[in-house]
């Protein structure tokens, strides 16, 4: 297993360098400066813009120069946020966004489970047909939707919940925030783990279960729960990433202070550093669950071996 | 206590007196019942770049900055110029050589305002290390050397600003700009703590690390949740402010401001981006007490690429430019308050009287009539139809405007529109390139006077994107910064505003205005600032 972390680890820094590259060049390729704006700087004193944050240098100069500062954790200067470091910036992002992907993942995951878990249990009932028609809705409205209605009931109108802010993640701020985002989480586990349970259900190790008359109970808890989760678990790890690095959706209407808005102003304003600095977040964080989830299958299924 | 007008300020300039008006500050009526908290919640609709005065350049960093930072001047509920810092300023025979005084003033960390901050600030925007995007603006006062330092020619200690001694500042220009004083307000031009700024260098905006002279300091900044103010009890007027705490939101969505207003979590929305006509509309039904409109110095126009055909024949600029049904525009999209525009200059702006040009005073019908006229001398009408493709930056009301034009020309020219949406920057991008026939553009001004809109479409203006080149036009302009008597230098601006009107270099469409969502609890907004300027030390919170 150590060998196979290894390995993982190994093949996970030519991944990254390629999206560094691509991003890099994509980025410098896209029309318009970071210092433009609705005013047009005299040459003079673009060329000192440019002079301080190194656009002056060669492409290759720069993309080397980044290179060497990201080794040393370096992420560089925020073009569009002066007083800041991107490292800075994402400190403070990344821990808001994580909360709150964490806190929807969780939600996400336990309704999801208990929900395609009672839809399959009760196949062609009126409550999987209820639980199944709830999940459909959920994938069916976006979170542009959804979290403005949330909005417009429990904080408008019955004002029980604040409309937005973060106020340093008190419970009250996260719990609309969580709602929006887990729904279309909740209703994809629910689907599933739904599919993947009534499969598991009919399989021949259940019969034989079921015929050494076994309690049904006992017959999912003990054997069809963990094999009906894969499916699920291999959903969760890139899931896992999209959650926790933000929704710029959600933080824009709730008006958190996560990286998910940083991301998406951050290509706006062709902030290179910002930019490039939460691709490679993401990048790595999205190897890391890779290796998570292949590992946590192991875990699961001892047929699988690496 | 004495309040000056525009034009008083204009004649204590002309009779270099020393100069001594009245003090801006929290006028809360007798007998009003304040509420116990006085905490205001603002929506600034956006994330500032920055909090340093010297490289901020855009509304959302310098609404901000105002609070936090004073110059020498501020300005009244109206606009008008009263002192800041400097309590009274005299100025010699030729308008070169301003001398101001200044008031016992503190920063927040007790230390003296003195004129030496004033002299780092202005040092600290011009010097090319500082990479600051508004170091143009210092350069546009003319002030001594300005343009050589940003160009690295001199070093910055050759600007031509004195700190005579800590209450003394003395400011020398290369040329007479009539005009000086209301640039004198702009957050480039306040004063920096230089002891502050060299020990934490970048990071000294950071609320640990923040020192600043005006009615407010910095307690708290997440970029984009929030930035909070609290009084700082070391400002002058300190005695006279009202409000303890101004949260700072810079939520965008239009949508989620509201609901955010309706919460209760909202004070005063941005302003900036107007409403939804449609949200408006309902706003006007159920809350009309809350909703303020004010006329800004702003134009809202059509750039028509001049030295492209067949956009170079001044005939079909006009046909295009008349067949715009302005009033159809700011009553049925806009409509907000914005005013339609016949000519560049807003109504407005300070000490300026707009001549109607001729053609405004006609009726749309008749103004189509001559645009049809028009087109069909410059060889275009239903059997030659015009391809025009019409350039703007993504936003609704853009599209929605762009979409009735080319309607209009559509109808009453016969002119096939082809519209081209792009993204902010890559529209820029576009737009500086000339790879345009016709553009969205717009302009708000720096400072409240005509030059501020006029100055933009002369040649050498780097904003004059759509490459108008008159030399006459170039003359009167010049010659406008020479005059100091506000009269004569009005007559020429209405000269040079008329000869836009002949040339049509560019349409103007609507004067811009600010229209706020403000609770009836929050007392003190100023109702008519044109440069939508205002300050939180004259605001104050009733009991609700």
């Amino acid at each position: 297993m150590i060998r196979f972390v290894f390995k993982r680890l190994l093949e996970s820094i030519p991944t990254l360098l390629i999206l560094i590259t691509v991003s890099f060049v994509l980025m410098h390729a896209a029309p318009g400066s970071p210092f433009s704006g609705e005013r047009n700087i005299p040459p003079e004193i673009m060329a000192n813009i440019e002079a301080k944050y190194g656009l002056d240098q060669p492409l290759y100069v720069q993309y080397f120069s980044y290179l060497g500062d990201l080794l040393q954790g370096d992420l560089g200067p925020s073009f569009k946020y002066k007083d800041f470091t991107v490292n800075e910036l994402v400190g403070q992002g990344f821990p808001v966004s994580a909360e709150i992907g964490l806190w929807a993942f969780l939600t996400a995951l336990f309704l999801g489970v208990l929900f395609g878990t009672i839809a399959a249990l009760r196949q062609n009932t009126w409550m999987d047909y209820g639980v199944m028609s709830l999940a459909m809705t959920g994938v069916v409205i976006p979170s542009f939707v959804l979290a403005p209605l949330l909005i417009l009931i429990f904080a408008v109108h019955y004002q029980w919940l604040p409309a937005g802010g973060w106020q340093g993640g008190q419970w009250m701020f996260l719990v609309l925030p969580v709602l929006a985002m887990a729904a279309h989480y909740v209703s994809s586990i629910a689907r599933i783990m739904r599919g993947s349970l009534i499969e598991v259900m009919h399989s021949n190790f259940i019969r034989t279960a079921r015929a050494k008359g076994l309690p049904a109970r006992y017959i999912v808890w003990r054997h069809a729960l963990r094999p009906a989760l894969l499916p699920v678990i291999s959903y969760l790890g890139p899931a896992f990433v999209g959650i926790i690095t933000g929704s710029v959706v959600i933080e824009t209407i709730f008006g958190l202070p996560g990286i998910g808005q940083l991301f998406v102003n951050g290509s706006l304003n062709r902030d290179y550093s910002m930019v490039l600095g939460i691709t490679v977040l993401i990048g790595a964080l999205t190897i890391a669950f890779n290796a998570i989830v292949d590992i946590l299958y192991a875990y699961i299924d001892p047929k699988i071996r690496y | 206590m004495m309040r000056l007008n525009r034009y008083g300020l204009a004649m204590a300039i002309l009779l270099g007196a020393g100069f001594s008006g009245a003090v801006s500050a929290a006028n809360v009526p007798e007998g009003t019942a304040l509420a116990a908290e006085q905490d205001v919640v603002f929506n600034n609709q956006s994330e500032p770049a920055t909090l340093d005065p010297q490289k901020i350049e855009g509304v959302p960093g310098s609404r901000v900055a105002r609070q936090l930072f004073e110059g020498l001047v501020i300005q009244d509920d109206e606009g008008n110029i009263l002192p800041g810092v400097a309590k009274s300023w005299d100025v010699n025979d030729d308008n070169t050589v301003f001398t101001f005084h200044l008031r016992d003033a503190q920063w927040s960390n007790g230390d003296p305002v003195t004129a030496g901050d004033f002299v780092y600030g202005w040092q600290r925007a011009v010097d090319p290390e500082t990479a600051s995007p508004y170091s143009w603006y210092i350069e546009m006062s003319t002030m001594k050397n300005a343009a050589a330092i940003v160009k690295g020619d001199k070093p910055p200690s050759e600007l031509g600003v004195t700190a005579v001694d800590d209450h003394t500042l003395k400011v020398e220009l290369d040329q007479p700009i009539p005009y000086f004083i209301r640039m004198l307000g702009h957050t480039t031009m306040m004063p920096a703590p230089r002891k502050v700024v060299e020990q934490y260098g970048d990071g000294w905006t950071r609320p640990d690390h923040m020192v600043s002279n005006g009615a407010y300091r910095l307690t708290d900044w997440v970029v984009n949740e929030r930035i909070v103010l609290k009084r700082n009890t070391a400002y002058w007027d300190n005695e006279d402010t009202v409000l303890d705490k101004v949260t700072i939101l810079p939520v965008a969505s239009e949508n989620a401001e509201l609901s955010r207003y309706k919460a209760g979590e909202v004070d005063l929305t941005g302003g900036s981006t107007p409403l939804a006509i449609e949200h408006y509309r309902q706003l006007k039904k159920d809350i009309p007490e809350q909703i303020h409109t004010t006329g800004q110095v702003g134009t809202y126009y059509y750039s028509f690429n001049n030295q492209k055909a067949p956009f170079d024949d001044v005939r079909l600029r006009k046909a295009l430019s008349y067949a715009i049904n302005r009033e159809v525009i700011t009553d049925k999209i806009t409509g907000q308050g914005e005013i339609p525009a016949y000519s560049f200059v807003p109504d407005i702006t300070a000490g300026f009287t707009p001549q109607e040009p001729e053609w405004a005073k006609l009726s749309q019908g008749e103004r189509n009539e001559k645009a049809r006229a028009l087109m069909k001398a410059a060889g275009y009408g239903p059997d030659h139809p015009l391809d025009v493709e019409l350039l703007y930056n993504t936003s609704d009301n853009h599209k929605k405007i762009a979409i009735a034009i080319a309607a209009m020309w559509k109808q009453v020219l016969g002119v096939n529109v082809d519209l081209i949406n792009q993204e902010w920057k890559t529209y820029l991008a576009t737009e500086r390139a000339g790879d345009f026939d016709v553009a969205r553009a717009g302009w708000v001004g720096d400072y409240n006077e005509a030059s501020t809109m006029l100055d933009l479409l002369t040649t050498a203006n780097g904003n004059n994107y759509p490459q108008y080149h008159n030399p006459e036009y170039d003359q009167l302009m010049a010659r406008s910064k020479t005059i100091v008597d506000e009269g004569k230098r009005n007559n020429l601006y209405a000269r040079a505003d008329a000869m836009l009107s002949r040339d049509m270099p560019v349409a103007p469409i609507f004067q811009y205005s600010t229209t706020r969502l403000v609770k009836p609890y929050v007392g003190g907004y100023p109702e008519a600032n044109p440069e939508d300027i205002f300050y939180f030390k004259n605001m104050y919170i009733t009991k609700h």
